[in-house]
């Protein structure tokens, strides 16, 4: 069966769970390989979780170059020379999507971007778009060998797998041009809840919280249903909540079973982040704001009173 | 400095954005189309340099439709010295990865270049990597997702944010550096910038000028091909209730019946 190469998205030694999503969905294309890029010591680490999820081979380049991205880029480059892939899978990021560009313009290869599904057809790749926030879905297949497939995170369901796993180490090839080099680095590290793009359920907040402060309310309902925080734009632009969590254009695009919108007008912006999720909840005080259009219920009030009411009823149902 | 900025003109997100269903790319003629909100970022970057720096000229650089000529003026009446427009028929349809191509080759028509400037992620493709593309097909360092940018010299130092956290990179020029939506607010065009900018040159080229064989671009022999495209039904609203002091409940009862708690 064809290889299917999958970049493993890792910090501090832990697989990112869109790396397992990314397993899952290349099995529509043939066998996984996984390929770790790291500082040394990185491969034995993660090889348990990528055989977990059914990585037959698990291609390991150690290297402690500072310089930025393209040793992920040099190391798929040459893999997809030796190897002929039927596929790369790249997680969407920032990183991802500027590896997987690069990677396709120096391959010669198709770049299927931030797609939500994966399928084979007529023996080659293809993929599905959700595009301009879900108004839009699209078919597209890639005309190259090896195409290079950006998946953007939640859209795959992950299965467990066993997979070989065997584990080989690559060279990082020399640089074919200049590379930024990396002077210092800090990741965000999520705190206790969820991530965005891996929630089932999000509670966000818009400008009508009014505050830093009064973000508690939403932060709340939130622990209450295990949720993830979100924040509209102009939440995020007043400074009542930071910007790795705002939704929409963007921000992330997110799609889960259930969206619970506080004080958020549901600009066209915002809902192209959000409107694909299954249901969705809105409270509001303006009876003609947007967000009620496609909210499954809504609530004309103030936030400040239906909320807590909500996460009271959301505990009591739990004890 | 030499610096170039590569401005796209995208749909208004503001307007209801369409694909055309005959060949399934971006139905340009159905919305407004702008001058993208990062892009004009970088136009911005582009200007500061350029007043800290003497002797510096701004050329923006744009692929696109012939009505591309509106992004440019934005641009020069910004304050942009000049600009080359690609711009032929051909170019409908091309992919990320032509588009990369077609982008390097214009940039090898502008001679000695010390800094290329753009957005990080258009608004309608939202590929996120044509910088870095470019400047993996022109062999230069990309310093990307630019919250802050500062040249010393000959040194150009980032600190790229994104929601992974921030990275300082540094390099050194020529280099490729694309900007976040939060590194600055862009000027408005003054009137006598844009009376200025109409006097300002602009060079239209076609793929034959630019030395690109047709062959490269297009739709025909993109990398990749949209198949299929429809839209997906709105969501329509469902209920909606005023609040009687019972909201709270109201929507857990919802929840309950929906199976979600
Ligand atoms: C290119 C571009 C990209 C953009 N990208 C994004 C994006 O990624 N994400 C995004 O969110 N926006 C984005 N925007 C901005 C978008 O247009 C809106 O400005 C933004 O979404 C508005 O946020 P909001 O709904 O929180 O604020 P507002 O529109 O000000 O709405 C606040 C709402 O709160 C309600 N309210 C106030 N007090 C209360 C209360 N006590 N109880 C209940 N309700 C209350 C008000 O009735 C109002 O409807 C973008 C804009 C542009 C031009
Ligand atoms: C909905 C949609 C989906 C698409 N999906 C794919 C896909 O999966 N694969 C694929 O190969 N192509 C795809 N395309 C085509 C691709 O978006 C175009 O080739 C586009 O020209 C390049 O990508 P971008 O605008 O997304 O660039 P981005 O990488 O998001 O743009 C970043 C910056 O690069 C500069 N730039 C980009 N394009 C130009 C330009 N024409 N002129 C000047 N500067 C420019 C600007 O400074 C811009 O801010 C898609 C297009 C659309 C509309």
């Amino acid at each position: 069966m064809a290889e299917v190469l999958v970049l493993v998205d890792h910090l501090d030694g832990e697989i990112k769970k869109s790396t397992f999503e990314l397993l899952t969905a290349a099995r529509a294309l043939g066998e996984p390989s996984a390929v770790v890029v790291g500082p040394a010591g990185s491969g034995g680490k993660l090889s348990e979780g990528l055989k977990a999820h059914g990585a037959a081979k698990i291609y390991v380049a150690e290297t402690d170059s500072s310089d930025f991205l393209t040793p992920q880029v040099s190391v798929l480059a040459s893999l997809v020379e030796s190897k002929d892939p039927a596929a790369v899978l790249i997680g969407v990021s920032a990183d991802g999507k500027e590896i997987a560009g690069r990677l396709a313009v120096r391959t010669n290869s198709a770049l299927l971007g931030d797609v939500v599904g994966v399928s084979a057809v007529d023996g080659g790749a293809g993929a599905t778009h959700s595009v301009f926030g879900g108004a839009f879905i699209a078919e597209a297949k890639a005309n190259t060998a090896h195409p290079v497939i950006t998946l953007r995170p939640g859209s795959v369901e992950v299965e467990a797998a066993d997979g070989a796993g065997a584990e080989e180490s690559v060279e990082v090839p020399a640089a074919s041009g200049r590379s930024a080099t990396v002077q210092s680095r800090e990741p965000v590290t999520g705190g206790d809840r969820p991530e965005l793009t891996e929630a089932s359920v999000i509670v966000s907040g818009g400008r009508g919280v009014g505050s830093a402060e009064q973000f508690s309310v939403v932060e709340g309902l939130a622990d209450s249903l295990g949720a993830a925080v979100g924040a509209s734009r102009a939440a995020v632009d007043s400074g009542f909540y930071p910007h790795q969590f705002q939704v929409g254009q963007t921000g992330k695009t997110v799609s889960p079973q259930l969206y619970i919108a506080l004080g958020i007008s549901g600009a066209i912006q915002h809902r192209a982040g959000m409107q694909t999720s299954k249901t969705i909840i809105a409270v509001n005080k303006d009876p003609e704001a947007p967000i009620f259009e496609i909210a499954d219920f809504g609530v004309v009030g103030d936030l400040f009173k239906v909320a807590p009411q909500l996460q009271e009823e959301v505990t009591k149902r739990k004890s | 400095m030499n610096i170039v900025v590569l401005v796209k003109q995208v749909p208004d997100t503001y307007s209801e954005r369409k694909l055309s269903s005959g060949d399934h790319t971006l139905d340009r003629d159905a919305t407004d189309a702008v001058l993208d909100e990062i892009d004009e970022r970088a136009v911005e970057s582009a200007l500061q340099l350029k007043e800290a720096n003497d002797g510096s000229e701004v050329t923006v650089v744009a692929m696109g439709p012939d009505r591309a000529t509106d992004a440019i003026r934005k641009a020069l009446s910004m304050g942009a010295d000049k600009a080359v427009h690609l711009s032929d028929e051909a170019l409908h349809g091309s992919c990320a990865v032509q588009t990369t191509r077609a982008l390097a080759k214009v940039i090898g028509t502008l001679g000695e270049v010390d800094l290329i400037l753009a957005g990080n992620e258009a608004s309608d493709g939202r590929t996120g990597a044509v910088p870095a593309m470019i400047a993996d097909v022109l062999g230069l360092p990309a310093l990307t997702h630019g919250r802050e940018l500062t040249v010393e010299g000959s040194t150009v130092t980032v600190r790229r944010e994104t929601d992974d956290g921030v990275t300082v990179l540094s390099a050194e020029l020529p280099a490729v550096v694309s900007v976040n939506e939060k590194i600055n607010e862009p000027r408005y065009p003054s009137f006598k910038g844009i009376m200025a900018a109409k006097k300002k040159p602009v060079t239209t080229l076609t793929l034959a000028d630019a030395g690109i064989d047709a062959s490269e671009v297009g739709l025909a022999t993109a990398l990749s091909t949209v198949t299929s495209s429809q839209p997906k039904p709105p969501k329509s609203g469902g209920e909606k209730v005023e609040d009687e002091g019972d909201g709270g409940q109201k929507i857990a009862a919802f929840l309950v019946g929906q199976k979600l708690i």
